[in-house]
């Protein structure tokens, strides 16, 4: 069942946004702009907007270190955003985070994590607590977070109490470096999902609106009542970090996993449905002037000072 | 007057907190059952499951959903049964409930607190007995307390539960048993956990905490019969350290021995040695001295066990070094 056209264009829209949000941090971690490490989601994006896009305002978010497309699907000021990568005053977080640990409260974006699994049991947590309200609470992490005693300790514990967890496993195939298949002798992370008794679904993340579907059925079973587990297979088209010369996987590896950009392929599926070259163009004018002000706005912040510590 | 043990004082204290304020939840290992010392025993009966919550052995996720529910507004006590099991949580407590507030730029706050107990007691063995606050201490943003007393248990958990962050209560399972007059405890929002006076004296002082405060006053009773006079400090707080009782003390005395259970290498007691010579070096005679843990694993058997920490001769003995 194919969504409405005018739903299609806001999850072009907001893919669209993260590809040029990420490509202009790419471009100034490559100028030598952005302090620290960085972790695009480029590849990424159909599972963010996909999944986030089936949550509506009661619900809660966290992230792993790959957050950006999380935290700008769910509504954050991309200004705001740009601003706390380059450590800046006027940062979601005051440039007190940085990438790997950004939170914007006010969009529902609870928190990401350079310590890989590590907001997974914060999830269930906040999903127990926020029972009352209806909300769910969704958790982003990679494939690599499976092998962690955390990830673990959390599916078991979320499915014996029935918590309104949406687990969401974007599997790229990579865990920092290395594959999949030198990681784990199980290809898919569901399949735990599988032991501890928690539903889950595998989704092609090159296709937003499978993933959007997927999320939405997911949804639901969680506001019913219970964990949920749902793995997103991504193409992860950057490398783990921006700068990262890939040395581990092939050139033309790199060029098949092109054909996978969920941002190209969603402009064409809409092509095809019959939404004018206009159209898609004018939602892309729309946010590339979106990010060029972000841009100066970023970069025009102010460095914090010392007494911003002395908040706590 | 009423006496009540270190574990009953523990346990009104949650009671209390859990009555006055919804949000209290208590979570952990056994914890319905009343945990392996009974100090919880009859809350889940009070409170019922929904505020005291009984966890698999899942150390980091207990941890971990307990930072979630206080990003959330509640106000969890973990339980981790045995210090020596933090390790198992610790990078929930070092890398998310310590870090949030300040990596949120504080649009968050982790009000959380978790009851842990160390120190060795009936050969509990070398995974049962440590005393582990100084890796907790060298966090930013975690709080530690180390009561030594029912009273003061009673006052540290009252105070964990009122702080807007987390806040580590290192109990000591030898003293679940003992006993002290109940001090008539309305509850002071103005108090903090400072530095208790145990025994004034002139010759010395001893700055110490958790269980090694009884082993201080039982050297200090043996060296009065000799004529030294020995001024016992229970720091009670380990994190954040206020010293500034115990600077007064040292400034009258000359003379400072440090005493604690934990293994004396990297231990607190280096931390209290550099701030106090920092503060009173010209007022001092004697070097500081410490007193600590032996630095191996410790041993089971009962007198092995009781040779590895200070006793009371050993801190009568040092008390003589600092005095010579």
């Amino acid at each position: 069942m194919a969504i409405r056209v005018e739903d299609g264009i806001a999850l072009y829209r907001a893919m669209f946004l993260i590809r040029r949000f990420e490509e202009t941090v790419a471009e100034w971690v490559r100028a030598g702009l952005v302090p620290g490490f960085v972790h695009l989601a480029i590849g990424q994006e159909g599972a963010a907007v996909g999944v986030v896009h089936a949550l509506d305002g009661r619900d809660v978010v966290f992230s792993g270190h790959r957050a950006h497309g999380h935290l700008l699907a769910r509504g954050a000021d991309p200004a705001r955003v740009l601003a706390e990568i380059l450590g800046r005053a006027e940062g979601v977080c005051r440039g007190l985070g940085g990438s790997m640990h950004l939170v914007d409260t006010a969009v529902g974006f609870w928190g990401a994590t350079g310590v890989v699994g590590g907001t997974i049991p914060l999830a269930l947590g906040a999903a127990w607590a926020r029972q009352a309200t209806g909300g769910v609470v969704a958790v982003f992490f990679g494939d690599g977070a499976s092998t962690t005693g955390i990830f673990h300790e959390s599916l078991n514990l979320a499915s014996l109490w029935r918590l309104p967890v949406l687990f969401c496993c974007e599997n790229n195939g990579y865990a920092e470096f290395t594959a999949r298949a030198e990681q784990s002798p199980v290809a898919y992370a569901r399949r735990f999902a599988e032991v501890y008794g928690i539903p889950s679904a595998g989704v092609d993340g090159s296709d937003v609106e499978a993933v959007f579907e997927a999320a939405r059925a997911a949804v639901a079973e969680v506001r019913a009542g219970g964990p949920y587990f749902l793995e997103v297979e991504v193409a992860r088209l950057s490398g783990h970090y921006e700068g990262d010369p890939q040395g581990y996987r092939s050139a033309e590896e790199q060029a098949r996993q092109w054909a996978r950009d969920p941002v190209r392929r969603w402009r064409d599926a809409l092509a095809e449905r019959g939404v004018a070259e206009e159209a898609l163009a004018a939602v892309e004018e729309e946010v590339a002037r979106q990010v060029e002000a972000a841009r100066e706005q970023a970069q025009k912040a102010p460095w914090p000072d010392l007494t911003v510590l002395n908040h706590g | 007057m009423a006496e009540w043990t270190y574990a009953e004082a523990i346990r009104q204290a949650l009671t209390d907190a859990m009555a006055e304020d919804d949000a209290v939840l208590l979570l952990g290992e056994d914890v319905a059952l009343g945990g392996p010392f009974g100090v919880t025993r009859g809350l889940r009966e009070r409170f019922g499951a929904g505020r005291v919550l009984n966890t698999p052995i899942s150390e980091a996720a207990i941890t971990g959903f307990a930072v979630g529910a206080a990003l959330a507004g509640r106000r969890p006590v973990v339980e981790i049964m045995f210090m020596d099991f933090i390790t198992l949580a610790l990078d929930m407590l070092a890398n998310q409930a310590a870090k949030l507030a300040l990596l949120s730029g504080f649009q968050q706050a982790v009000p959380l607190v978790v009851r842990t107990q160390a120190g060795i007691y009936h050969s509990a063995g070398a995974q049962h007995s440590q005393s582990l606050e100084a890796w907790l201490v060298h966090v930013p943003g975690l709080a530690v307390v180390a009561p030594g007393v029912a009273n003061d248990a009673y006052r540290a958990v009252r105070w964990a539960l009122r702080q807007p962050g987390p806040v580590v209560v290192m109990e000591h399972k030898g003293l679940y048993g003992r006993r002290q007059a109940r001090e008539a405890l309305e509850w002071d929002p103005q108090w903090r956990p400072g530095p208790q006076l145990r025994r004034p004296g002139r010759d010395a002082t001893v700055v110490t905490y958790s269980a090694m405060g009884e082993t201080a006053l039982a050297a200090a009773s043996a060296l009065e019969r000799d004529g030294i006079s020995v001024e016992v400090w229970d720091l009670l707080g380990l994190s954040p350290l206020n010293l500034e009782p115990v600077l007064e003390s040292v400034r009258r005395t000359h003379r400072v021995l440090i005493v604690h259970e934990a293994v004396v290498t990297g231990g607190l007691g280096a931390e209290l040695a550099a701030r106090l010579q920092s503060e009173v070096f010209d007022d001092l005679d004697a070097p500081i001295f410490r007193l600590g843990g032996r630095p191996v694993a410790i041993p089971f058997s009962p007198p092995l066990e009781r040779a590895v920490i200070p006793s009371a001769e050993a801190v009568a003995e040092a008390v003589r070094t600092v005095l010579a």
